[in-house]
């Protein structure tokens, strides 16, 4: 029938939610592929800034899991990389536990943790959350060093972790160094991560996040729990940014509490903001900046690394407000709109 | 028994500085409904401007005020320029740039003046009154008390105060009788910039100047304005004043705290009002209708 009135609503953007959306199997595979072949390309060094920029992709992943999909903000997730990187040196300093089953405990741990640490915050707007682990993060370096907990967290001089040698039939057949064994073990922890966490915004506890981030009162008279959600969205991102801080203390051999300062709670947060706030592999993104971003910022000028991450901060809101990802999103909308201009 | 007083005096000091803190960020968050994190770096940055003053031969009072004065047309200059453009946008654009505030003003005041620590001259007589309190502390203690009855006489007594008032009680209304709600956030944030200058001048001699100094300084501002109520400026006074006393008895009579657990006893106060009352001591019940 036709109208005098243009009836054409744009497609909305969030169908594909409730069909689940689909992974984009062509792109993983060559982020894969790539992941895999890299290591054997570059030098031991840059490996192992690899493995560093996909721990960070993870801890970032776990704060995007908060703020980007539940609306809840966290300035103290340092003292869950923290707790995840002490579980796992004392775990293996006192204790001698082997350090492959130390991850997952450092995981489990900031879960809990973040969990008991969300339940009075959260029951609250989500400004005392951000307020709260304001407090955590400034705290954590304090009673890290603390003289009560000295024999078991080493005090101001931090614990070394030793990793135990490659496994031999690895070194013969595949090349496999130390540089190289952890950055497959790095990589594929994080494809695992960011599985769980595709699969878990794609899944109804994830619509109900969701749902909470963008109308919390529609939320609960829907039904959804929202003081519980919130607590174990919390928790889950806690337990990833455990598992990122669980690695990181094996990958550096080293834990010192003045490596978890409240900095390193700014750094991931620039890492979320620049990746994308809601994107899941934004993080990744983010994992770059975060890494290699201070060293060009040093060599312009030293010590004024965090200037120009305060200033790129303020302008991302202002020109891109959905990060990275959401630029390649942009750009790829106006290049098939423009590429289908042409065809048609 | 001296001991006790002692701690209460210094206590009270220290608590002046939280009280100071916590009225900035009171002021802040009752325009834009968010805790500024950027205060304290904001603080310490204008306490490296009065250094450099004093440094370049200015007499202590006068670049004490044009610290002050600076201080506010800095904060009044981050509002028009910052801000205003992010007026309507989501809180969590308001955070990031709360952060990206801090880490410029951390880094560049690094940058500017060096990481070395610094002393702070004192603009009070050395020596201590009747052997309880240090003459600085006594010194900081009247003028942060000064400067908290100036606020509250601004507020109370002058149609700009009253109208600041109005446009963070009711923004709406306040424009509808021809208040200019822009500026006078403006003002607000020129008024939290120039008291945080305070703070961090009068603490600066006894925690000495260094780009971290404010951190913990800080943390204790929001611990005093969570524990006074953060809807409600004279609660964050008193909160201020509660806590710097509480901070020095559980270090001094707390054995296992010390003075290397201080920062975690503001975590504890935190979390503990946010459980138990989480409008503060004098805050009011804030009802949003749905």
């Amino acid at each position: 029938m036709a109208s005098d009135v243009e009836t054409q609503v744009p497609a909305q953007t969030d169908t594909r939610l409730v069909s689940g959306k689909k992974i984009p199997f062509k792109w993983v595979a060559v982020f894969i592929i790539l992941g895999l072949f890299i290591p054997y390309f570059v030098q031991g060094y840059v490996a192992f800034q690899g493995t560093l920029i996909m721990i960070y992709a993870v801890a970032i992943l776990g704060l995007n899991l908060l703020t980007g999909f539940n609306g809840q903000f966290s300035l103290g997730h340092s003292a869950f990389y923290a707790i995840g990187a002490y579980t796992a040196a004392v775990l293996v300093y006192h204790l001698d536990w082997p350090v492959y089953a130390t991850i997952p405990v450092g995981g489990l741990v900031c879960f809990v943790a973040g969990f008991l640490f969300g339940l009075p915050a959260l029951r609250l707007e989500g400004l005392y959350l951000a307020l709260a682990t304001f407090a955590l993060g400034v705290a954590v370096p304090q009673i890290l060093k603390s003289s009560h907990l000295e024999e078991l967290t080493g005090g101001v001089q931090g614990l070394d972790v030793f990793r135990p040698a490659v496994p031999e039939f690895l070194v013969n057949n595949l090349a496999m160094n130390m540089d190289r064994w952890w950055y497959f073990i790095a990589f594929f922890v994080m494809l695992f991560m960011f599985w769980l966490a595709w699969n878990l915004i794609n899944s109804r506890s994830g619509r109900a996040m969701m749902a909470i981030r963008d109308n919390p009162i529609a939320a609960k008279s829907m039904g959804i729990n929202t003081s519980l959600y919130k607590s174990l969205t919390f928790g889950l991102s806690a337990f990833y940014t455990g598992i990122a801080g669980a690695m990181a203390a094996i990958v550096i051999e080293f834990v010192a509490p003045d490596s978890f300062t409240f900095q390193l709670s700014i750094l991931l947060f620039i890492g979320l903001v620049i990746g994308g706030t809601g994107s899941i592999w934004g993080s990744i993104f983010g994992g770059f900046f975060i890494l290699f971003v201070p060293n060009f910022a040093e060599e312009i000028s030293t010590g004024l690394s965090y200037a120009v991450f305060g200033v790129i901060l303020i302008l991302v809101i202002y020109v891109m407000p959905s990060g990275f990802a959401g630029l390649v999103n942009i750009l790829s909308v106006r290049f098939k709109k423009l590429f289908g201009a042409k065809t048609s | 028994m001296d001991l006790f007083l002692q701690q209460i005096l210094t206590g009270l000091a220290n608590g002046s500085i939280y009280a100071c803190l916590a009225l900035a960020v009171v002021m802040i968050y009752q325009a834009i409904d968010h805790f500024n994190f950027a205060q304290g770096e904001m603080a310490m940055f204008s306490t490296y401007i009065c250094w450099a003053m004093i440094h370049a031969g200015v007499p202590y009072w006068l670049a004490f005020f044009l610290t002050i004065g600076i201080s506010f047309l800095g904060g009044v200059a981050i509002e028009r320029i910052i801000f205003k453009p992010l007026h309507n946008a989501p809180v969590l654009s308001h955070i990031i740039v709360f952060i990206g505030l801090l880490a410029i003003f951390n880094s560049l005041a690094g940058a500017i003046w060096d990481h070395n620590i610094k002393t702070f001259p004192s603009p009070f007589p050395e020596g201590s009154f009747e052997g309880l309190i240090g003459m600085h502390e006594v010194g900081m203690f009247f003028v942060t008390l000064l400067l908290l009855l100036g606020i509250f006489a601004f507020f109370r007594f002058t149609r700009i105060g009253m109208a600041m008032q109005a446009a963070a009680a009711n923004p709406a209304s306040a424009e509808l009788v021809g208040i200019r709600i822009g500026w006078m956030l403006a003002l607000g944030w020129g008024l939290a910039a120039a008291i945080g200058a305070v703070a961090g001048m009068m603490i600066a001699p006894i925690v000495f100047l260094d780009p971290n100094m404010m951190l913990g300084i800080l943390l204790y501002g929001f611990a005093a304005a969570i524990v006074g109520g953060i809807s409600s400026p004279g609660g964050a006074v008193a909160g201020g004043f509660l806590v710097g006393v509480i901070e020095n008895l559980a270090g001094t009579y707390l054995p296992a705290i010390g003075s290397e657990l201080k920062l975690t006893v503001a975590l504890v106060l935190i979390v503990a009002v946010l459980l138990f009352k989480p409008n503060g001591l004098f805050g009011k019940t804030i009802v949003t209708r749905v």
